[in-house]
């Protein structure tokens, strides 16, 4: 396989956004595909969510990570797309020249008609911390640890404090107590949890976990491991207070502080990324501003839930198989613009008519009895109450063919408001 | 005695007021769907929890578990003790049942993915 091959679709990664888009872009008439997946087996990191709750908008009950993957594995292979595991896409160039190479083809290049983006996200790392002491062993992010005890069967550690409550913070608080560790807190910057209420309660609540709001680790302490962490209560500004300064023995810290979009083969193809959402700017369907290239899953934005990365995967998966046939956008240009309340949109840009279009937005902070109001200059298109939102929890709200066809302007402003 | 409680039954993580006389719930508000209400009541009398863990496989290694229904959650540590002695063939299929009605819970630990993969 070493000389130059054609494609009409190459989509990259074969998580649950890539497998969606696969089978979504098949069932609407592509055959010439494949999907090149890093790690040896497809199904991202749903190989090692082995916990429940997947799958509830989907399928209409309740799954772990591991089988809401094989559900769509199944679908993929049942149509016999074609994917190559092991396999590392080096390079995506602005006229869609995929460079990937594996153990059994070496270096090779697919030259694509369109190219689905769906390379997932990462973990923000402790270098991105600016944590004060030494680097000892007994370090390491929320998911590292998930794998190991999850897919290797090894423990990381035995007296553990986590920072960060994002929902895989909170799953490895339980996931560790289960398997015997003690999780002496976790411990959470904002005033807020960013994880799921049913996560707080069933994987800290049901164990006695402490869940330590506004508060940081200040110190990390041990020469060659872990032997324990300072913690401190911040103030308003997000500063730690001096006074409140607490130690923790512990041979183990975890962090769940973020998630980036895993964005380097899209920067390299050009295409501009959102300044909030690390992912690339799109339209409806979700096509980045190279025609023909589409991003879709955690790549895009980070989701909640899995079901959400399936919907946005097979959107972009039937827009794909539409510019195969010959179908181009383009007949609008509409902006969407966010007040800083609501912190981003996805998509952020409507350049079509024709259908309902889903507008998914996470806000900045926690707001209780506000109204989400979409607006054409002073025309107020779109007025729904909401008795609370929060960061944690994407919102949506539907933008009709209706509404954009009557629009005046060409910018819809996205804001939350007093009810 | 009102008992507030946060539903894990779905993402959606509603907030339940239940009204306790004793052990006898006197109402249930707060809930949006019927399995809500049933999380509120168990969750009042005998809460239950859905297990998921690894289970060893045999010649090495760990593939995922669940069990298939709920098991009271004061057994979910005697629960992981056996699941961890338990051994799984290493050509077991998702769906396999390692342990079958574990602690006579009536729930069984079943593998949520083939070994191989």
């Amino acid at each position: 396989m070493s000389s130059c091959i054609k494609k009409d679709l190459v989509i990259i990664g074969g998580g649950p956004a890539g497998m969606s888009a696969a089978v979504a872009a098949y069932d609407a008439g592509v055959r010439d595909l494949i999907i090149l997946e890093r790690e040896s087996s497809l199904g991202g990191i749903l190989k090692q969510c082995i916990h429940n709750g997947f799958g509830l908008h989907r399928f209409k009950e309740e799954l772990t990570g591991p089988e809401y993957a094989y559900r769509y594995e199944v679908q993929v292979r049942e149509r016999n797309i074609p994917f190559k595991t092991g396999t590392m896409v080096l390079d995506v160039s602005s006229d869609k020249i995929v460079t990937a190479m594996n153990s059994e083809d070496g270096i090779f290049t697919i030259e694509a008609k369109t190219i689905i983006l769906a390379m997932g996200c990462r973990e923000r790392p402790k270098g991105a911390l600016n944590i004060a002491g030494k680097r000892p062993a007994g370090i390491f992010t929320a998911g590292t640890a998930q794998k190991f005890v999850n897919m290797n069967g090894y423990m990381p550690g035995n007296k553990v404090v986590i920072l960060g409550s994002g929902d895989i913070g909170l799953i490895m608080a339980r996931r560790m107590t289960l398997e015997g560790a003690k999780v002496e807190a976790v411990c959470e910057l904002m005033p807020y949890s960013g994880g799921l209420a049913r996560n707080i309660e069933q994987c800290l609540n049901d164990f006695g976990i402490p869940l330590m709001l506004s508060h940081t680790v200040v110190e990390i302490h041990g020469k060659d491991r872990v032997t324990g962490v300072t913690i401190a209560k911040v103030d308003e500004n997000r500063k730690p207070i001096p006074e409140s300064r607490k130690y923790i023995e512990c041979d183990t810290l975890l962090l769940s502080v973020g998630l980036l979009p895993e964005n380097e083969l899209t920067k390299a193809a050009g295409i501009s990324l959102d300044r909030i959402t690390n992912g690339a700017v799109v339209d409806q369907n979700r096509q980045t501003e190279i025609e023909g290239v589409y991003a879709c899953g955690n790549v895009l934005h980070v989701h909640d839930l899995v079901d959400f990365v399936s919907e946005e995967a097979e959107i972009a998966g039937k827009a794909a198989a539409e510019y195969i046939n010959g179908k181009r956008g383009g007949e609008c240009d509409v902006k969407l613009v966010t007040d800083g309340k609501v912190r981003y949109t996805v998509p952020q840009k409507i350049s079509s008519a024709d259908e309902n279009v889903t507008v998914y937005f996470r806000v900045a902070d926690v707001y209780r009895d506000i109204r989400i109001i979409v607006r054409d200059g002073e025309n107020v298109l779109i007025n729904k109450k909401k008795i609370k939102v929060a960061p944690g929890e994407m919102e949506t709200v539907t933008v009709t063919p209706e509404m954009i066809r009557g629009m005046n302007g060409n910018t819809l402003s996205f804001s939350i408001e007093n009810a | 005695m009102i008992r507030e409680l946060t539903c894990i039954v779905c993402p959606k993580g509603c907030q339940l007021r239940v009204e306790l006389c004793g052990k006898e719930i006197k109402s249930i508000t707060g809930h949006t769907c019927r399995r809500g209400e049933e999380y509120a009541k168990t969750e009042c009398t005998a809460p239950r929890r859905t297990l998921t863990t690894t289970a060893p496989v045999e010649g090495g290694g760990v593939v995922p578990v669940k069990t298939d229904a709920t098991v009271p959650k004061e057994l979910l540590f005697e629960c992981m003790e056996l699941v961890n002695k338990a051994y799984v063939p290493a050509d077991a299929e998702v769906g396999y049942i390692v342990i079958e009605n574990i602690l006579g819970t009536g729930a069984n630990v079943v593998t949520t993915r083939n070994v191989k993969i």
